[in-house]
């Protein structure tokens, strides 16, 4: 059985979404306080979870980065483990340096909760491996702050070494601007394929009563 | 001491806020707004006394925490 280690920070609101989520998927599950200094033992995936972490104050993840239990999660990620960030959690590994790129105001200024459709870019990582590439996933997303910019040299390594995951995309498959992100970039993972980070909610997208379930293979790539 | 630090996207960098002010000002008809950029202030009250200590005191501040350099620039202004 794996074992998720899924974060709280003071205004995390998707930690029991999250823990729930990786239940339902037959996982064994641990909340754990942002003031931990140390991940369960056998961890096998960290998860960042979304929400509005010290209130965005700030910049939205820019306090997070320096509770005590991301050391930690440096330490896990920097010896091979996997992380994931959603939403709140992905701005929280970019401004921690464990993702390229920063994750701005969103250039319509709305926060934008909607279900959206994404374009697979490159399934060749944990993550997405369930996956195929240019299949188009319904998510929902909501966020005010996921225009995610990177420079163009950064750019340039994204695409080189396959780091781009998805991108906001029509009914159609084509690129759409939703928040103003470089080439619509919904999600982007580092270089050695560990770290993983997305704007849009996989784990509230597993039943289909709720809309959609194609949160479903997203996530279980990652505990394959 | 007071530190004032500056915040500002970089140039370059797309600032959304800036464009809506600079929108909202042409619909109140104010002429003559060539850019608007939208940025932040945090004012510090230092202990220190020497000026050349607290401004690589606040830099480091900046570069750790205050400003994100990916997409940001910061001035500071000792006082």
């Amino acid at each position: 059985m794996r074992h998720i280690a899924v974060l709280q920070f003071p205004g995390t609101n998707c930690d029991l979404d999250t823990k729930y989520a990786f239940e339902k998927l037959g996982c064994n599950t641990t909340v754990v306080w942002h003031k931990e200094t140390k991940l369960p033992e056998n961890t096998d995936l960290v998860v960042v979870p979304g929400g509005f972490s010290y209130g965005d104050y700030l910049r939205s993840g820019a306090i997070a980065q320096f509770s005590p239990i991301m050391q930690a999660v440096i330490a896990y990620a920097n010896s091979g483990g996997k992380v994931l960030g959603i939403c709140n959690g992905f701005q929280i590994l970019t401004e921690v340096g464990l993702l390229p790129g920063a994750l701005k105001r969103n250039i319509g200024l709305h926060f934008i909760s909607r279900f959206q459709t994404l374009k697979v870019v490159n399934n060749s990582n944990n993550f997405l491996q369930k996956c195929e590439n240019d299949e188009i996933l319904n998510i929902p997303i909501a966020h005010a702050d996921g225009n995610y910019y990177i420079d163009e040299e950064g750019y340039k390594k994204l695409e080189e070494n396959e780091q781009i995951l998805i991108r906001y995309c029509n009914e159609k498959g084509e690129p759409i601007i939703v928040n103003g992100s470089v080439t619509s970039i919904a999600g982007v993972c580092n270089s050695t394929k560990n770290v993983f980070g997305l704007m849009p909610h996989p784990e509230r997208a597993l039943e289909d009563i709720l809309g959609s379930e194609d949160g479903v293979k997203m996530l279980e790539g990652l505990i394959a | 001491m007071t530190a004032i630090v500056n915040i500002f996207l970089k140039e370059g960098v797309l600032d959304p806020q800036g464009k809506a002010i600079h929108h909202a000002l042409d619909a109140m008809n104010f002429e003559g707004v060539e850019d608007v950029r939208m940025g932040k202030q945090i004012v510090l009250k230092l202990t220190a006394t020497n000026e050349e200590d607290a401004r690589k005191e606040v830099e480091q501040m900046a570069e750790d925490i205050l400003a994100n350099t990916v997409i940001e620039d910061y001035t500071i202004e000792l006082i």
